[in-house]
């Protein structure tokens, strides 16, 4: 296998990669394939770089970065090494799997949003405890159905969820919603959003205080209602909503109309 | 380049050479962040993309002229700048940095 061919099984396989490639300086076109493993395919030109840039690259990878980083032929990267050197500039592009969102709920908003995500590149899992509900055929586009309850869904696979994540509650059922904010609170998943009406809120609010959720940082990571204010109505505008929700939390932006503000767009 | 692989596998089980175009930094504002690419094969079929595709086209040149061997795998600097070098632009005003290079690692 060559490293291109080593480099596209991993990404095939949602496994973890990073390609190095040497863009500026001796050797340029180098090209190496780094894993948590280790260096899998290729060089840079010689050990001593290769073995700094893998390590290098191995932080990005894990930080899910691509980005310029310079060195000296040898790996060098203090300034005063670099002082008077051939500087090589090595391009490192991370290759992380896609991230994941969990839709707790199989109604008609779970279909739209499990599609939107799809074209934002997410791994789509729709959780619901009813058989029926919760079929492959009524959700062709998510990648995973699974019939259970949210609490066992989060004991078992609620370690895998990270910042980058999402999980979205979409029932309006006690039964669900309550147990799944629960369960959606002890991971580190990066957006939590509950659907329902302002009323259905306040009520949840109260049931949620029942079973001690009640800590000004646990009701911050809570997205309710779910969703930007769009105004919309069908699912399909309504899942636009929420994915508008989750980028804005991710960048830290508040979603007004660019055209109403001055700053820089990127 | 994830969505590129399958066309490149392609155009390599026919034994076509290909270079792949991959952002690597950009300045201001940019359509696409580091890490969008595309491939070009030596009959100048395109996968993928690095801008909204305002720059597309003089890549796929460039990226023949690294494959034909007119031109060493480099850098290619596109965007605004008064240099006739950067004639073409992009609408956005940013600056795109581009590493080209022929698909043989």
């Amino acid at each position: 296998m060559n490293s291109y061919q080593t480099f596209s099984a991993h990404v095939r396989d949602n496994s973890p990669v990073a390609l190095v490639t040497v863009i500026e300086g001796p050797h340029v076109g180098a090209t190496m394939v780094v894993t948590p493993a280790g260096i899998v395919g290729g060089s840079l030109g010689n050990a001593d770089i290769d073995r700094i840039v893998a390590r290098d690259a191995l932080g990005e990878l894990e930080a899910g970065r691509t980005l310029v980083r310079h060195y000296g032929p040898h790996g060098e990267s203090t300034p005063e090494d670099l002082i008077d050197t051939e500087t090589v500039r090595i391009f490192i592009e991370s290759f992380s799997p896609p991230p994941l969102m969990w839709i707790f709920g199989a109604v008609d908003f779970t279909a739209a949003l499990a599609r939107v995500a799809k074209v934002l590149g997410y791994h789509v899992t729709v959780c619901d405890a009813r058989e029926v509900f919760a079929t492959r055929r009524r959700f062709p586009m998510a990648d995973e159905v699974k019939v259970t309850w949210p609490t066992p869904m989060f004991t078992e696979n609620g370690h895998r969820l990270s910042s980058r994540d999402a999980v979205c509650i979409l029932t309006h059922d006690p039964k669900f919603d309550v147990p799944a904010i629960q369960g959606a609170l002890a991971t580190s998943a990066g957006y939590i959003g509950v659907m329902g009406s302002r009323k259905t809120h306040a009520k949840r609010l109260e049931r949620m205080a029942e079973v001690g959720i009640t800590s000004a940082a646990d009701l911050a990571r809570i997205h309710s209602p779910i969703g930007l204010d769009l105004g919309g109505r069908t699912p399909e505008e309504t899942a636009i909503s929420i994915v508008g929700e989750i980028i804005a939390t991710r960048t830290g932006r508040n979603a007004s109309p660019l055209g109403a503000s001055d700053g820089a767009i990127h | 380049m994830r969505e590129l692989l399958t066309d490149i596998d392609r155009w390599q089980a026919d034994g076509k050479r290909v270079a792949i175009a991959r952002v690597v930094d950009i300045e201001g504002s940019g359509p696409r962040g580091a890490g969008a690419a595309m491939a070009v094969n030596q009959d100048g079929e395109v996968s993928g993309s690095v801008s909204g595709g305002c720059v597309e086209s003089a890549v796929v040149s460039e990226a023949l002229a690294i494959l034909s061997g007119e031109q060493p795998s480099r850098v290619v600097t596109f965007g605004y700048s008064d240099d006739e070098a950067f004639a073409v632009g992009l609408t956005c005003g940013g600056i795109i940095h581009l590493f080209i290079q022929p698909l043989e690692w």
